[in-house]
């Protein structure tokens, strides 16, 4: 579903502060695939996930998402075939525009955006019943403007939004970091509940191993701008989080004590 | 002049008098208002290219309307060698303020200029360009006794109604449009541009058909301008983005103060028409009270800097380090 090819990308080349954030990454992902992305700061994961998103050209290498060669097309180009979901809730909806307003755009995702109505009766239907099933009491506030949402609401609306129109890949860049335990728990099940009904490929990235180990059926560490673990099937299942630490430890190799708190 | 003498002097049937003429140009500075409105709250830019695209309108207006113009545009509304229909002036009015929106668009879009430049780049050379459509002169006549002009200053209580359906037809326009797909992503993109590109929206096209539509809309209310006062000169729209701006933050204040909650875009749009009569409103009430024409600029520059600093200081008096080295101002318990 998601294939990279020798994926480099330089930020600020030939200058002092010239930095490779991903050193020819290759990385296949099968559709139906639920793939955890752990790593440092600094690691490469939310560069891994712009060069899919198409937020800039990548520097070298190709990108084809569901056989379609991307590497050449800007994220709106792409965003057919992605839905994502952004580390601040703020970012993923329209502050100021209607609930039901926000999820029509991303219903339109692809689409050519014409002349006709913006939000139709049978799509304001479909919504609330897309909006009862997140169980948060949102099916009610179809015409609220987004901005009087909580993060955690927001988050969820942006993740059915992601989700609404079936795309190839989902992309969650540590999206519920923004949110009290409580909440990111509640958006991490909803994010878990719609991968598995929608039976979408996805790519998650998060700093918390728990969350790592917990969902999706493939983990992936990265460590300076290269895959250095890549586990799926019965390890995944029966990772630990000590495993994990050990892992990074010997391919790092670094202390473990360090590796504690920059994975924690 | 003793301050007695002053307030004697004053006339109140004169002030009642000249309302009527605050009236009709506060809904033709309004129409114009609703342009600065698409680019400085729905897009979320501030477009001067106004300044230069309302003069261009009335140019272009006035020219068409006094017999000037390329041959083949008169021929084209058959109008040869007879007179060159008013709708049909105001209708190019309209589409060359959309070429001057786009010119801004595309020097923000493709050469990666900031839009408030690019829009003082393209101001600035409307300024000859205006010309050059007035053919060289800086201000050309256009006399309602000889054109079957729609409004007129001479005619003010038959120009209100007329100015008040033209400006409620594009009000109407203007609310199914954004109520479109088309429309629902360019609010969306000068709302939110990083989500916009994500949900698949070309976030530079919209802002280009947003800029286009504004100034044409500018261009148009400049066509109508130019009729009620008689003339189009090169100068006119020297100000009209501080005007336009003054009329929607006026009316958005109002409509805060009258509504509570959410207010529909058609209601937002009349309150920015409305804004712009309670401005003219206030500039015939300062004429009234013999303070010197020359001033009148200076007097709306203070107004619009007051209305854009109240929101500012508003919220800096609930959170200051000012109130916060005093003990704090708020209720931290509640």
């Amino acid at each position: 579903m998601l294939r990279l090819e020798n994926v480099w990308k330089v930020f600020d080349q030939g200058t002092i502060n010239q930095k490779v954030a991903l050193k020819g990454i290759d990385l296949n992902i099968k559709e139906g695939e639920f793939v955890t992305v752990i790593g440092g700061n600094g690691a490469g994961k939310s560069t891994l996930l712009n060069a899919v998103a198409g937020t800039w050209p990548v520097t070298r290498g190709r990108i084809f998402i569901d056989g379609n060669d991307v590497t050449g097309l800007p994220d709106y180009k792409r965003a057919s075939l992605i839905g994502r979901v952004f580390q601040d809730p703020m970012l993923g909806t329209a502050s100021e525009m209607q609930l039901e307003e926000n999820l029509a755009l991303a219903l339109r995702r692809g689409k050519k955006r014409g002349l006709g109505w913006g939000v139709t009766n049978e799509e304001k239907k479909m919504f609330r019943e897309r909006l009862a099933a997140l169980g948060l009491g949102l099916e009610d506030r179809l015409t609220a403007q987004i901005g009087t949402l909580s993060g955690g609401q927001r988050q969820a609306v942006t993740l059915l939004m992601a989700s609404l129109n079936a795309p190839k890949l989902l992309l969650l860049d540590e999206h519920t970091a923004a949110l009290d335990p409580a909440t990111a728990a509640k958006v991490l099940e909803i994010s878990d509940n719609i991968v598995r009904e929608e039976k979408l490929t996805c790519l998650m990235i998060t700093h918390n191993m728990t969350d790592a180990i917990n969902l999706g059926n493939r983990l992936i560490m990265m460590n300076e701008g290269t895959i250095v673990v890549d586990i799926s099937g019965d390890e995944k299942k029966q990772l630990t989080k000590n495993d994990l630490l050990q892992k990074f430890a010997d391919v790092a190799g670094v202390q473990e004590e360090t590796d504690s708190v920059l994975l924690s | 002049m003793s301050v007695i003498d002053y307030f004697y002097s004053l006339d109140p049937a004169k002030l009642l008098k000249n309302l009527p003429g605050g009236v009709a140009q506060g809904i033709l500075w309004g129409l114009m208002a609703l342009g600065v409105y698409i680019t400085f709250r729905l897009l979320n830019v501030s477009d001067l290219t106004v300044e230069g695209s309302f003069a261009t309108g009335g140019a272009v207006t006035v020219v068409l309307i006094t017999g000037g113009g390329p041959a083949w545009l008169r021929a084209v509304f058959g109008a040869s060698a007879g007179q060159f229909p008013t709708w049909a002036a105001l209708l190019m009015a309209f589409f060359v303020g959309v070429l001057c929106g786009l010119v801004t668009g595309m020097l923000h879009s493709y050469l990666g200029i900031p839009a408030i430049l690019a829009g003082i780049l393209t101001q600035l050379a409307l300024f000859s360009v205006n010309l050059h459509i007035m053919d060289m002169s800086s201000n050309i006549p256009v006399s309602v006794d000889k054109y079957p002009l729609y409004v007129s200053g001479r005619y003010v209580l038959r120009s209100i109604p007329v100015a008040a359906v033209i400006t409620a037809a594009i009000i109407g326009i203007l609310y199914w449009y954004f109520g479109t797909e088309q429309g629902s992503a360019i609010r969306s993109t000068g709302n939110n541009p990083v989500m916009s590109s994500a949900q698949g929206i070309d976030i530079e096209k919209m802002k280009m058909i947003g800029f286009a539509l504004s100034n044409g809309i500018v261009a148009l209310a400049g066509g109508l301008v130019a009729q009620y006062q008689g003339f189009a000169d090169v100068n006119m729209g020297r100000g009209a983005s501080v005007i336009g701006l003054a009329a929607v933050i006026i009316g958005d204040v109002a409509s805060r103060a009258i509504f509570k909650g959410h207010i529909n875009f058609a209601v937002k749009m009349a309150f920015v028409i409305l804004g712009g009569i309670v401005y003219y409103a206030v500039v015939i009430l300062v004429l009234w009270l013999k303070l010197d024409t020359n001033d009148l600029k200076l007097f709306t520059a203070l107004i619009v800097a007051l209305f854009l600093g109240i929101p500012y200081l508003q919220s800096k008096k609930r959170e200051s380090f000012a109130s916060a080295a005093k003990g704090g101002s708020g209720n931290a318990e509640t």
